[in-house]
C-alpha cells in the first residue's frame, strides 16, 4: 500500500500543476515586462549612408569603415548607452575610477540628450576632435565642461570636471592626492581663464585664453595622426 | 585591456583633448605610428577551408603564433596564403577568439584535442570565456581522472620492486586482483564471513527434539560445533584486522576509519565472553553482547561495492532524512496526544498513556495497522482515521521527494562547489588582468626611465628594450602619460604609495630639525621638473626599509597583493643610480629623522603622531636604541 502510494505520488509530483497562485501570476507579469524591456533595447540601429557620413565629416571612407567596424563590434545594436560607454572608457584606465568623467564625455557626445549615441554623433565628434580647427576643438571642449550646457562655466561645473579627472587617477599617485588638490587646480584654470572676474567663463573667454596658451595650442595638435 | 576595445582607443586619445585646457604643463609626444599599413585582408588556409580576415585583427594579440610574426614560417609564396595543416574545426574557435575576444570551447569537441589546438595557436586555455569554462573545466577534470586511472591500473601491473613487504602487503588488501594470493586472501575471508553470519542465523533455529526436553534451538544443542565454528571464524577475522593493521601506512587512521571499527566490534563479543566465565549478572549482557555479532555482515561492504555506494548515499543524504524523521516525529507527539485524550474516557483502554499511544500512532500512520490497539470512542475513531490520512501524506510524499532531492542535491553542491572555486579563480583572474594592464604601464614607465638614465649615460644597447610594446600598449601608456601630466601627479604602485605615506607623513613632522628635507610634496610641485622631484625623493628612500616591514605588518592585504617588489627596488636603485654622491650627506639627517619619529608607539597609525619632538637627542647615544626600537616596530 506505501508502494502504491509512494510510486502514486511521485507520478503526481512530476507532473506540472497549473496552479493559479496570485504569487505565480506576478512572477510571469514581471517577466514579460523584463522580456518587453529587452526587447526594446534589442532595436538596431543603422547608420546613414557612407556617402553621407563621408560629407559630413571629415574623415575618408576607408577610416569611417575601419571607426564603423570597431563601432559595431562593440555595441552590435548600433547604438551606446551610457553603462556600455563607462566601460568600455573605463578599460582605458584601470587604476582609478573613470565613470565621472564617461559620464560627463557621453554627454557630450550624445548632443541630441536620448540617452544613446549613435554611430553618426560618435563620428561627428570625433571628426571635430580629430581633424576639426581649433576653433571647433575648443568649442567642443566648451561644450564638455559646460555641464548644464547653459553657455556659462562656473566653479562647480570646472570642480566637477576636474574631480572626475583626478578619479581616473586613482588612489596611488605619487605625490599623494590631496583633498584639495582639484580646488587649487580649478583656481589656477579660473585664474587664467576667467578674464573679466566675474566667477564663470564665456564661450569666448574660453576661446580667447585657450589661444593666449602655448601649451594648450601644441597639446590640441598633439593627436592630429591618431587615426 | 581588452582586444575588442582596443578599436576604442582612438575615441579614448581624441576624449583627452577634454584635459588639454585643464592641463597646465606641456603633454608628451605622441608615439609616432611608424609601419602605419592600411589595413589589409590576409587569407588563411587551414587544410584547405580557406578563412579570412584583417591583419590588425590578428594583430590585437601580439602574443600568439597568429599575432606575431611567427605565422610569416607558414606563409605559402605561390599562393599568398598562410597554410596551416590543423583540425579547421577548432581554428574556426581561435580565430573568433581574435574577432570578439571570448575564446569559446565546442562541446563536441575532444578536450585533448582542443588543447593541442590551443598549444599550437599559442594560446593559454585560461582565457577560455565565462560562458564555456565551466564545461571545459570539467571535461579537463574526467580526462584527467582517466589518465590517473589508467596510469594506476599500468602501475598494477608492473612489479614495483622499490615497494617494501609493508606496502605490497597493504595493496594486496585493498586490491585484489593484484596478485593470486591476494584474491585467494579475498576469497577464503568472504566465505568465512558468510559462514559466520549463518551459523549465528541457523544457531537460534529450533533443531529437533531431544527426547525428555523441550525443542532446543541448535545453538544449544550442537553447542561445542558452534562454538568450533566461532573460534575458527573469530580468528581468522582476528588474523585479518591484525594484518592490516600491520600493513596500513597510516595505522591512527586506519583505526580511526569505519570499516575497521566493524572488525573490532565483531570481532569484541568472542573475546569478551570468553574472558567472562558463566558469571549469572553479566551473562545477560553476555547475550547481549552476541548481538553485535550480526555486524559481520558489513564486513560484506569490503566485498561489495554496491554496499558502500549504498552507505554513502545515506549519508549525504542524511539532512533530507533527518527531517523526515523529525517531521515525523512531530506527527506522531500531537496524534499520539490526540488519541490519548480521546480515548482516555473509555473503560478498558490500551491507551494508557501518550507513549503508549506513540506505538498506536506508529502503526497506523506507517498503514501497518497491527490491531493490537484500537480506538474505542467516536472521537477516537475520527481522530484515528485522520491520523491514518495524514500518515499517508507525512510518509508517502517525502521519500520520493527525498530520492529525487537526494539526486539533484547532490550534482547541485557538486556544481555550487565548482562554481564558487571556479568564481574565486575568475574574480582573480580579472583582478589579474587588471593589475596586469596597470602594472604593464607601471612596467614601461620604468623601461622608459631606464630608457631616459641610460640615454643620459650613453649606452644605447638598452633602447630596444623600450620597443617590445606594441603600437596599441605605447599609445595606451602615451594616453596615462598625458593624464599624468594633466593631474601633476603620477601612477604608482600600492608598495611605493604606502611608502610615501610614510615619508609624507614623517616629513611633516620634522620641518623644524632637518630644514635639508624641506620639501613638502604636493603642495608646490612643479610637474616638469622630474629630476628634481627624484632628487628630493632620494634622501628618505633608504629610510623606509626599516619601516617598511612595519607597513607590512600593518597593511597585510599589500604583502599579499604585491606582484611586483622588485619594481620597488629597481625604482630606489635607480634613485641611488642617479645620484649617488648625494647618499654621503644625508645619512646624518637620516638618523636624525629616525630617532623623532620611531619612539611613537606601534599602535598608532604612524600619520597619527603629534609627540613634540625629543630635545635634541644626540645621534652616537641613540643608534643603539633604533636598532632595538626597530626590533619592536618589525615585532608588530
Amino acid at each position: 500500500m506505501g508502494a502504491v502510494m509512494g510510486t502514486f505520488s511521485s507520478l503526481q509530483t512530476k507532473q506540472r500543476r497549473p496552479s493559479k497562485d496570485i504569487a505565480w501570476w506576478y512572477y510571469q507579469y514581471q517577466r514579460d515586462k523584463i522580456e518587453d524591456e529587452l526587447e526594446m533595447t534589442m532595436v538596431c540601429h543603422r547608420p546613414e549612408g557612407l556617402e553621407q557620413l563621408e560629407a559630413q565629416t571629415n574623415f575618408t571612407k576607408r577610416e569611417l569603415q575601419v571607426l564603423y567596424r570597431g563601432f559595431k563590434n562593440e555595441c552590435p545594436s548600433g547604438v551606446v548607452n551610457e553603462e556600455t560607454f563607462k566601460q568600455i572608457y573605463a578599460q582605458f584606465f584601470p587604476h582609478g575610477d573613470a565613470s565621472m568623467y564617461a559620464h560627463y564625455l557621453f554627454h557630450a557626445f550624445d548632443t541630441t540628450q536620448t540617452g544613446s549615441v549613435k554611430f553618426e554623433d560618435f563620428v561627428t565628434a570625433l571628426s571635430i576632435l580629430l581633424r576639426g580647427t581649433v576653433h571647433e576643438k575648443l568649442r567642443w571642449t566648451f561644450n564638455l565642461y559646460d555641464i548644464n550646457k547653459d553657455g556659462y562655466i562656473n566653479k562647480e561645473e570646472m570642480m566637477d570636471i576636474v574631480k572626475a579627472i583626478y578619479d581616473m587617477m586613482g588612489k596611488y599617485t605619487y605625490p599623494v592626492l590631496r583633498e584639495d588638490t582639484p580646488r587649487q587646480h580649478v583656481d589656477v584654470f579660473f585664474q587664467k581663464m576667467d578674464k573679466n572676474k566675474d566667477g564663470i567663463v564665456t564661450l569666448d573667454e574660453f576661446l580667447e585664453s585657450c589661444q593666449e596658451d602655448d601649451n594648450i595650442m601644441r597639446s590640441l595638435q598633439l593627436f592630429q595622426n591618431v587615426m | 585591456m581588452a582586444a575588442g576595445v582596443a578599436a576604442w582607443l582612438p575615441f579614448a586619445r581624441a576624449a583627452a583633448i577634454g584635459w588639454m585646457p585643464v592641463a597646465n604643463c606641456p603633454m608628451p609626444l605622441a608615439p609616432a605610428d611608424k609601419n602605419k599599413r592600411q589595413d589589409e585582408l590576409i587569407v588563411l588556409n587551414v587544410s584547405g577551408r580557406r578563412f579570412q580576415t584583417w591583419r590588425t585583427t590578428l594583430e590585437r594579440y601580439p602574443d600568439t603564433l597568429l599575432g606575431s610574426t611567427e605565422k610569416e614560417f607558414f606563409f605559402n609564396e605561390d599562393t599568398k596564403e598562410y597554410f596551416f595543416d590543423r583540425d579547421p574545426e577548432v581554428f574556426r574557435c581561435v580565430l573568433n577568439f581574435y574577432r570578439t575576444g571570448k575564446l569559446h570551447y565546442p562541446r563536441y569537441e575532444c578536450i585533448s584535442a582542443y588543447d593541442d589546438e590551443l598549444a599550437f595557436y599559442g594560446i593559454l586555455p585560461e582565457i577560455i570565456g565565462d560562458c564555456c569554462y565551466e564545461e571545459y573545466k570539467d571535461r579537463k577534470r574526467e580526462n584527467a581522472e582517466r589518465l590517473m586511472d589508467d596510469n594506476d591500473s599500468e602501475n598494477n601491473q608492473e612489479s614495483m620492486p622499490s615497494l617494501s613487504f609493508r606496502q605490497t602487503m597493504w595493496r594486496a588488501f585493498e586490491n585484489p586482483h593484484t596478485s593470486t594470493l591476494a584474491l585467494v586472501f579475498y576469497y577464503v575471508t568472504g566465505f568465512f564471513i558468510a559462514v559466520s553470519v549463518i551459523t549465528n542465523v541457523v544457531e537460534t533455529v529450533p533443531c529437533g527434539t531431544v527426547p525428555g526436553s523441550k525443542e532446543l534451538p541448535c545453538g544449544e544443542r550442537y553447542s561445542v560445533a558452534f562454538f568450533c565454528l566461532d573460534t575458527a571464524c573469530v580468528m581468522i577475522f582476528t588474523v585479518e584486522y591484525l594484518l592490516r593493521l600491520f600493513a596500513a601506512p597510516s595505522r591512527y587512521r586506519f583505526i580511526r576509519s569505519v570499516m575497521s571499527i566493524i572488525d573490532v566490534v565483531a570481532i569484541m563479543p568472542y573475546y569478551i565472553g570468553l574472558v567472562m566465565t558463566n558469571n549469572e549478572d553479566v551473562s545477560g549482557a553476555f547475550v547481549t553482547l552476541r548481538v553485535f555479532r550480526v555486524f559481520r555482515i558489513f564486513k560484506f561492504s569490503r566485498h561489495s561495492q554496491g554496499l558502500r555506494i549504498l552507505g554513502y548515499t545515506l549519508k549525504s543524504c542524511a539532512s533530507e532524512l533527518g527531517f523526515l524523521l523529525f517531521s515525523l516525529t512531530m506527527a506522531i507527539i500531537i496524534f499520539a496526544t490526540v488519541m490519548f485524550y480521546a480515548e482516555k474516557g473509555s473503560s478498558a483502554s490500551k491507551f494508557t498513556s501518550i507513549p503508549a499511544s506513540f506505538w498506536y500512532t506508529i502503526v497506523t500512520m506507517t498503514t501497518l495497522g497491527y490491531g493490537d490497539m484500537v480506538p474505542k470512542t467516536i472521537a477516537g475513531k475520527i481522530f484515528g482515521s485522520i491520523c491514518s490520512l495524514s500518515g499517508v501524506l507525512v510518509i508517502a510524499l517525502p521519500v520520493p521527494v527525498i530520492v529525487s532531492n537526494f539526486s539533484r542535491i547532490y550534482h547541485q553542491n557538486q556544481r555550487a562547489d565548482k562554481r564558487r572555486a571556479q568564481k574565486k579563480a575568475r574574480l582573480a583572474r580579472i583582478r589579474v588582468a587588471k593589475t596586469g594592464s596597470s602594472n604593464a604601464y607601471l612596467h614601461s614607465k620604468r623601461n622608459g626611465l631606464l630608457n631616459e638614465a641610460l640615454e643620459l649615460m650613453g649606452t644605447p644597447e638598452e633602447e630596444h628594450m623600450g620597443k617590445t610594446t606594441s603600437l596599441i600598449e605605447s599609445q595606451h601608456h602615451h594616453l596615462l602619460h598625458c593624464l599624468e601630466k594633466t593631474t601633476n601627479h603620477e601612477f604608482i604602485d600600492e608598495q611605493m604609495f604606502e611608502q610615501n605615506c610614510m615619508e609624507s607623513s614623517m616629513q611633516n613632522y620634522p620641518s623644524t630639525r632637518s630644514p635639508s628635507l624641506s620639501s613638502h610634496p604636493g603642495l608646490t610641485t612643479t610637474c616638469c621638473s622630474r629630476r628634481s622631484k627624484k632628487t628630493t625623493h632620494l634622501p628618505n628612500s633608504n629610510l623606509p626599509a626599516t619601516r617598511l616591514r612595519s607597513m607590512q605588518e600593518l597593511s597585510t592585504i599589500h604583502i599579499q597583493g604585491s606582484e611586483q617588489p622588485s619594481l620597488t627596488t629597481s625604482r630606489s636603485s635607480l634613485n641611488l643610480k642617479a645620484d649617488d654622491g648625494l647618499r654621503p650627506n644625508c645619512k646624518t639627517s637620516q638618523i636624525t629623522t629616525a630617532i623623532i619619529s620611531i619612539p611613537t608607539p606601534p599602535a598608532l597609525t604612524p600619520e597619527g603622531e603629534s609627540r613634540p619632538p625629543p630635545a635634541s637627542p644626540g645621534p652616537n647615544t641613540n643608534i643603539p636604541s633604533i636598532a632595538s626600537n626597530v626590533v619592536k616596530v618589525s615585532a608588530l
